[in-house]
């Protein structure tokens, strides 16, 4: 399903460069390969050049420099309409004037289909995504969460191996997201075909993913699979992007092959794994994930360095408990435990000893 | 206790116990009261200003008193005797007493030329009358005619007959080229007497031109203007709206300078050797002239609708459409344009309903053959002094027009209109 190389890629681009002036470049570089079948998400802020990638693959951008191939053929000249991508615009983009039905025949219809075949077509494509009663209402008389499975079945009713979707449930509350991203994660499984899926919603591109390129400054971050993206994060970057994180700035102080010691602001020595540092005495800024940090003794992992926090803060979350710590001189550090029996609710004010295991602790680039 | 009180609703009343639904209308009467004066003088304005000339306009065109009010004894007489009665000596006496009268208050050439639009050339008749009919001695029958010899005329009498009814029909049969045969039936006017049919049809056909070339030019202005970048959206916005702040007379005038025989287009085309000198176009004081001149000073009211309908229709529209498979023709036929259809609509009545009523330009420019309804209403009431005919005009222009507005209501619907 994941393509390695791009020569079994389902869609690859190969050195693409995007300019809009011609002075400044949006998309620098951008080497990726993807597998049919598989579930891509492009995450990253606004700017970062992840929706530029989809157009120049819907074709409505061209690429400056480089190629943009789709099952082995360079299609960097074919107009939009012959390259037969569905796509999912970020506001739905179902034409008003039209009926729901109306808008699914739209693509059969323009491909020349037989009346008989079109409505076959449109009421299975309607009825996968349980919307077969509304194939005579207008998209202005439906929920934002109708409109977003008429948009869906659009782009899938012509039966494209490839679908992109551009921030497709941006528009719709937290509870209606959550249930159309397992919606479409369905789909994808059931129908078999390529998503090519652009947000800048982390929660969302974890959630949904096979892969997830991580885009900043019109360049690939990282591109894994989300467990690799949250756990092992290869610049500070994508640790800062992805989830919650504790950073603590210091220097390298020994380094011995996938363990080292860093030396923070304060003195305190620390235990971490080197990810893009190399040598001894250089800057580095460690990241921890909130809930891998440990203040119980008796969990704490073998041989473990521990430094001193003073609890600032202790937040009741429902199922978690977020506690905010005063830890080498900064008051923004955060650990997180799970609302288990037992439990210990910290006290603001509290002085406790905390470390980790040396793999959660990443010793990255100083930004 | 609860389910109790929603069964048998108590009369809800306010703190000093009246019913609250008296004292909520009471407070909110006062509110629209003091709504309604804030629109009152608004209210005021165009009822004086715009409803009141419209009614007395529709009025006009059927009421025409000129020779009712001042030869009252013949009118009275025309009552009396129905249609068919020879003249008789009673019928002459009050005649001869009315132009007497008249001729007093000089007046009588008023009611002479209340007779003259329907018969050329009898003006005359009813002034020099006027002057010598207190001279006349009875029997008038004989002295009136010895006067004039035109006074026994059937077809005059047939006229006065007419005429004496202050409301009349009349106009109206004017307007389309019909006249009353002397003996009442309805006919056309002879054939080089027929005018205003076929301006009716040359103001519609050319009102019609100039709102399809005004779509025509206009609709890629507005696309740009809905599509640039703001920076140079606003600097073509500016070239749209720059002719519309100028002075009407000075673009028209501004066109005769270039489109005269000798003017700036045809220079440049005998400069240039595609025409010979002696072959310089007729561009101006024609049809051709008022349908340029009027194409440009209409095109900012179909741009400017149709700009306020583009501006909000986002591209991932078209691009949807791309996507789907259509061709950059059909995405545009297909999604694009039954979406600007309301600024079409809107932009097409604004534009036709301006021409069809356009007066400055055709005068100017349209010389004869490029004259509208609007000139000859004009004419009617500045030259000729027949004001009835006139309304009578107008009402037809403002009939077709709502006619026109009401057909675009059942095919496009009214709520779709959008001007900005």
């Amino acid at each position: 399903m994941v393509a390695s190389s791009p020569n079994d890629a389902f869609v690859a681009f190969e050195h693409v460069q995007k300019s809009y002036d011609g002075v400044q470049l949006v998309v620098k570089d951008l080497n990726l390969a993807i597998g049919k079948g598989e579930f891509l998400t492009m995450l990253g802020p606004s700017g970062s050049g992840k929706t530029t990638c989809l157009m120049m693959l819907a074709g409505f951008e061209t690429a400056t420099n480089g190629e943009i191939k789709l099952d082995g053929v360079n299609i960097n000249e074919v107009p939009p309409h012959k390259r037969g991508i569905g796509m999912v615009f970020q506001n739905y983009a179902l034409f008003p004037h039209m009926t729901v039905g109306e808008n699914l025949a739209f693509p059969l219809e323009v491909r020349g289909m037989g009346k008989s075949e079109r409505d076959a077509k449109v009421k299975r494509a309607l009825d996968m995504v349980q919307m077969g009663e509304f194939a005579n209402r207008r998209p202005a008389q439906l929920s934002g969460g109708q409109q977003q499975r008429i948009a869906l079945a659009r782009a899938l009713v012509f039966d494209p191996s490839l679908v992109l979707m551009d921030e497709p449930l941006g528009a719709l509350d937290k509870q209606l997201r959550e249930h159309m991203q397992y919606e479409i994660k369905r789909l994808h499984e059931s129908l078999g075909i390529t998503v090519v899926y652009v947000t800048h919603d982390q929660g969302e591109a974890l959630t949904m993913s096979d892969r997830v390129a991580v885009f900043n400054d019109g360049r690939i971050q990282q591109l894994a699979s989300p467990s690799d993206l949250y756990e092992r994060p290869d610049n500070s970057f994508v640790a800062q992007f992805i989830g919650e994180n504790n950073k603590l700035p210091g220097t390298i102080e020994s380094i011995n092959g996938d363990h080292c010691t860093v030396r923070l602001a304060n003195g305190e020595v620390i235990d971490a794994t080197p990810v893009n540092v190399s040598e001894k005495g250089a800057q580095t800024l460690v990241s921890i994930r909130p809930e891998r940090v440990e203040f119980k003794t008796e969990m704490m992992p073998e041989g473990a360095h521990t430094i001193d926090a003073e609890v600032m803060e202790f937040i009741y979350m429902g199922d978690l408990f977020r506690t905010r710590l005063r830890v080498a001189g900064s008051d923004e550090f955060v650990i997180k435990s799970r609302n288990t029996m037992g439990q210990r609710m910290l006290r603001p004010g509290e002085k406790i000893k905390i470390g980790w295991a040396p793999q959660d602790a990443r010793a990255l680039d100083p930004m | 206790m609860a389910d109790l009180a929603a069964n048998d609703p108590v009369l809800l009343t306010t703190s000093d116990g009246r019913p609250l639904q008296e004292a909520l209308a009471q407070a909110q009467s006062k509110a629209k009261w003091r709504a309604f004066m804030l629109v009152a003088p608004l209210l005021a304005f165009i009822l004086i200003t715009f409803v009141s000339p419209i009614v007395q306009v529709l009025h006009q065109s059927v009421y025409n008193p000129k020779f009712s009010e001042n030869m009252p004894q013949i009118s009275a007489w025309f009552d009396q005797n129905p249609n068919g009665t020879e003249p008789d000596e009673a019928a002459y006496t009050a005649l001869v007493a009315d132009l007497v009268a008249a001729g007093a208050a000089k007046t009588v050439a008023v009611a002479g030329e209340r007779v003259n639009y329907e018969m050329p050339g009898t003006r005359s008749l009813f002034t020099k009358a006027g002057r010598e009919a207190k001279k006349l001695q009875p029997p008038f029958m004989e002295s009136l005619t010895k006067l004039d010899e035109n006074w026994a005329s059937p077809e005059l009498w047939g006229v006065m007959r007419r005429v004496s009814h202050a409301y009349t029909g009349d106009f109206y049969l004017a307007a389309v080229d019909l006249e009353r045969s002397p003996t009442g039936s309805i006919q056309q006017v002879p054939e080089n007497e027929r005018v205003y049919v076929n301006l009716f049809v040359r103001t519609f056909a050319l009102s019609a031109a100039i709102t399809f070339m005004c779509l025509l030019i206009g609709y890629p202005v507005a696309f740009l203007l809905a599509a640039l970048p703001m920076r140079y959206a606003s600097l073509l916005m500016i070239m749209v709206l720059l002719p519309f702040w100028t002075s009407l007379l000075v673009r028209t005038t501004a066109w005769m300078v270039l489109l005269q025989g000798q003017g700036v287009v045809n220079s440049l085309l005998v400069w240039a050797g595609i025409i010979a000198e002696d072959q310089r176009l007729v561009m101006i004081n024609n049809l051709m002239g008022t349908m340029i001149a009027m194409t440009h000073i209409l095109l900012p009211f179909m741009i400017l609708p149709l700009y306020s309908v583009m501006k909000p229709i986002p591209p991932s529209y078209v691009r949807a459409a791309r996507s789907l498979g259509a061709t950059s023709w059909t995405a545009f036929r297909r999604v694009y344009l039954p979406q600007t259809i309301p600024g079409i609509g809107a932009g097409g009545l604004l534009v036709f309903i301006l021409s069809v009523g356009y007066y400055i330009t055709p005068a100017l420019v349209g010389g004869a053959s490029g004259q509208l309804i609007s000139n000859l209403i004009a004419f009617h009431v500045n030259k000729s002094n027949n004001w009835s005919l006139a309304a009578a005009l107008a009402t037809i222009l403002l009939a077709s027009i709502l006619l026109l507005y009401w057909l675009y209501d059942k095919l496009v619907g009214i709520d779709k209109l959008k001007l900005g």
